[in-house]
């Protein structure tokens, strides 16, 4: 190599790496957040954009070259149990969190760590279902966590250092964070885990600058406000609804799109008859002030379990504004998002519940599905059909890609008193002996019509989210530890991966230098694949 | 008892903070824990369940048991494919109330038995819906159904002779492999499953089918393939995931297959197991060999 070759190449490498140190002081501003489809090489916001479709722009992996995919870099958190993150890409760093409320950023080409931050949890802190996080919201130099003894942290981008850190909540009565919270102009939304312990649920909006409160939405509503008079006497004060997963935001009406979860005790109407306002729903607010502009509630006076809180999804088609749920009942429903109004609503896997429909077109529970003393048989099961595992929606195939899973339970019921911090489940579950075997999909819905055009049968049920490409493909995980390539239009698997792990967690896609990679989070690491 | 220990623990970091404080009088203090140590002690020895026989709290514990237990231990307490069957009176880990009220609060190390609120499902239960616990499991309790009656030896006889189970089940180190390994099962189910179990192999199967409630790591489920080169085998499911399978045949044989390359494979909840009717073991040698499963597991 000649000298000024050599030269030459220091002059390359000094020029990309100024290029990236730029890159990485620049801010992610909420002028971003709403142009995100102009940076397809970054994944701002845990669904990768605020529509909710967990979809990547970019095609540079696609369905002629996925056989090739390899494992880039591997990153071990150190943690134990489910990883559920979903990591968020800026301009070349990768952030992410893990069990007991890690967070930590990557050089997302390499894996190799930045910073690392671990919040201090108490012993005796209340998680429904594991010591789970799924993810950060990032905005301005900040990202922000919201913890399993219910505290809003924001951390510093470059250091991982604590800029602000609040109290919302009482964890020792229940309510936790399990969220990914979502930026939105200058705040930082973020909704509350608890339904097993008669907490009131709540959405909550914080000032990304200063973690002052901004706003708070109760899901359950007080005395004097709408929706009071569906709850019996005082269950209100203990009636759950937490909104413990992600909602999608819409710029052109400011409006964010939450699900609410099941009313407390979820195993048990007896108590708390009527309705039961606002669990199981969607609810419609202003993002500036939290203010109520609709609800659609899908499970009324729900006791099986099946919280709502599955990603609400934003598709337009035509001159149609539609926001569309699969949701842990078995039913896939289309909403016109503007009104609120129930366009759709078609069982999209094995359902058992629900025989007939109200007026409005929304499936309405049979007489005698309510789990009894010594045990009744309903499906879907209480884990549902989904869960939280994030669905996909692809414009190009105009197709919606969900994770499922056929299951019924014998659900009992039995009386349960309220002790604040104690579990509140009013009975259980068991799987039933008459069921067929559990068995888990990834299913393709039309939201046009809600027929399913295709579906892959795993081994066993997963608990993977599902990512689509403009690649022409879909990924997911399984719980044996593959994480899978499919031709998006066909469900046939054209590469796997076994990363020893299973999968809880969402894939996503991002770029560096312009390369493309997906990452997924199994076992107790998170994985980065790309071509060779 | 969780009380005591707590008390314990209390008395021990008022130790520390007192070592740290006050060290010249070290022996005293230690003297002094000494005594607090002993009287805890013996308070523990004491601890008594509190509802024994109170009809109301076995209700009560009833209802705890479907919420916190019966997802292993099964509706009834009669065991739900990996908790043993709790309505056995003679239990391989607990006699006294006492000692079921440590069980409950602390989990059985090296089992998947887990201590009260450590299933990351909240905090757990309070020391009153632990003792209803325990008074229901004793209100439920079948007291003569453990005691089995048949021969031990010709019980043995049989495992490993005329009957052939030891063809496919090991017991401590001898036998074969291709059915689940039979040491502790005399320990945790009552003769009533085991001879279910033996009368109609392929009934667990059918349902033992979340992670909770698998009796072993592994289903046991059927599988028979066809090969790209046309060979059929069959045998049990050791492993499978989307991709591959991992089976054993009959003759032991590990088979590690992709499925992409099979030309078929089909799998079966009915067990490789032979149904075992009374034509073929009378119900007098099944409960021979019943008789030495329980003794081997009572070991």
């Amino acid at each position: 190599m000649t000298r000024l070759r050599l030269f030459f190449n220091r002059l390359t490498i000094f020029l990309a790496l100024g290029f990236l140190t730029t890159q990485a002081a620049a801010q992610v501003t909420f002028d971003r957040l709403l142009n995100s489809a102009k940076e397809p090489q970054n994944w701002l916001t845990y669904s990768g954009d605020y529509s909710g479709r967990r979809h990547s722009p970019l095609d540079q992996i696609n369905i002629t070259n996925a056989r090739s995919l390899v494992a880039k870099w591997v990153y071990q958190t150190g943690a134990t149990g489910k990883l559920e993150t979903s990591p968020l890409v800026a301009d070349g760093i990768l952030y992410a969190t893990a069990q007991d409320d890690r967070a930590f950023a990557l050089d997302a080409r390499t894996g190799r760590p930045i910073w690392m931050f671990q919040h201090q949890l108490p012993g005796d802190i209340r998680p429904c279902c594991g010591r789970v996080n799924r993810g950060l919201a990032l905005l301005g130099d900040k990202v922000f966590l919201g913890t399993l003894d219910a505290h809003v942290i924001a951390l510093d981008t470059k250091t991982g250092n604590v800029i602000w850190d609040i109290v919302a909540a009482e964890y020792q009565k229940g309510y936790s964070f399990t969220v990914a919270p979502l930026a939105v102009k200058n705040l930082i939304v973020i909704g509350v885990s608890g339904g097993e312990y008669g907490i009131r649920g709540f959405i909550d909006a914080y000032d990304a600058a200063t973690g002052e409160r901004r706003w708070r939405l109760y899901t359950v509503p007080g005395p004097g406000e709408p929706g009071h008079e569906t709850w019996e006497g005082d269950s209100w004060k203990v009636g759950g609804a937490p909104a413990w997963n992600i909602g999608s935001y819409d710029p052109a009406t400011n409006q964010i799109f939450w699900p609410t979860g099941n009313p407390s005790p979820s195993n048990r109407g007896e108590g708390r008859a009527g309705d039961n306002l606002y669990s199981n729903s969607l609810l419609a607010l202003n993002a500036d002030t939290g203010k109520m502009n609709w609800f659609f509630q899908f499970t009324k006076h729900d006791e099986h379990d099946w919280d709502a809180t599955q990603v609400p999804v934003m598709i337009d088609s035509g001159d149609k504004h539609l926001i569309a749920q699969a949701n842990r009942n078995g039913f896939f429903y289309v909403l016109d998002r503007t009104t609120g109004k129930l366009i759709s609503a078609n069982a999209y896997g094995k359902t058992t519940w629900s025989e007939s429909k109200d007026a409005e077109g929304r499936p309405v529970a049979n007489k005698g599905a309510s789990p009894t003393l010594e045990g009744h048989t309903v499906c879907p099961g209480a884990l549902g059909t989904t869960n939280f595992m994030a669905p996909a929606y692809d414009p190009q195939t105009a197709l919606f890609y969900v994770t499922a899973r056929d299951q019924c339970d014998i659900f009992s019921t039995a009386p349960q008193p309220y002790e604040a911090g104690h579990a509140y489940y009013g009975s259980a579950y068991f799987p039933s002996e008459e069921a067929e075997p559990y068995r888990g999909f990834l299913k393709a819905i039309d939201p046009a019509t809600g027929e399913i055009k295709w579906k892959f049968e795993h081994t066993s049920p997963t608990w993977s989210g599902v990512l689509s490409t403009a690649g022409g493909l879909v990924f997911t995980g399984d719980a044996e530890g593959n994480f899978i390539a499919l031709d998006a239009a066909s469900g046939k698997a054209l590469w796997h991966f076994q990363m020893g792990g299973a999968v809880y967690a969402a894939p996503m896609a991002f770029a560096v230098e312009g390369k493309e990679y997906v990452a997924i989070a199994a076992g107790s690491a998170v994985y980065a694949f790309a071509l060779p | 008892m969780r009380l005591a220990t707590q008390r314990l623990m209390l008395i021990k970091q008022r130790f520390v903070l007192l070592d740290r404080q006050w060290r010249p009088f070290f022996p005293l203090l230690a003297c002094a824990a000494i005594v607090a140590l002993a009287s805890a002690t013996a308070q523990a020895a004491d601890d008594h369940n509190p509802y024994a026989g109170d009809a109301k709290a076995a209700k009560a514990g009833e209802y705890e048991f479907r919420i916190n237990c019966a997802l292993c231990h099964g509706l009834g307490a009669h065991g739900g494919g990996r908790g043993p069957d709790l309505t056995r009176a003679q239990k391989r880990h607990v006699h006294s109330d006492a000692e079921m009220f440590q069980v409950i609060s602390n989990g059985i190390p090296g089992t998947v038995m887990p201590a009260n609120g450590t299933n990351g499902q909240g905090v757990g239960m309070t020391d009153e819906e632990i003792w209803q616990i325990i008074t229901y499991i004793r209100s439920v309790e079948v007291k003569a159904a453990s005691s089995a009656t048949g021969s031990i030896a010709h019980g043995k006889e049989l495992f490993y002779g005329d009957a052939n189970c030891s063809l496919c089940h090991m017991i401590e180190g001898k036998g074969g492999r291709l059915g689940p390994e039979l040491t502790a099962v005399g320990g945790s189910r009552t003769p009533t499953a085991i001879i279910d179990s033996v009368r109609n192999p392929s009934r667990r199967l059918a349902w033992g089918l979340t992670e909770a409630t698998k009796e072993f790591p592994q289903e046991y489920e059927t599988i028979t393939v066809v090969t790209a080169g046309g060979k059929k085998i069959k045998g049990v499911v050791l492993n499978e995931d989307n991709f591959s399978i991992q089976m054993m045949d009959g003759g032991e044989q590990i088979y590690l297959l992709e499925k992409d390359k099979l030309r078929s494979f089909q799998k079966s909840r009915e067990s490789m197991m032979p149904i075992y009717n009374p034509d073929i073991l009378s119900d007098k040698d099944l409960g021979d060999i019943v008789a030495y499963l329980i003794s081997v597991g009572a070991k």
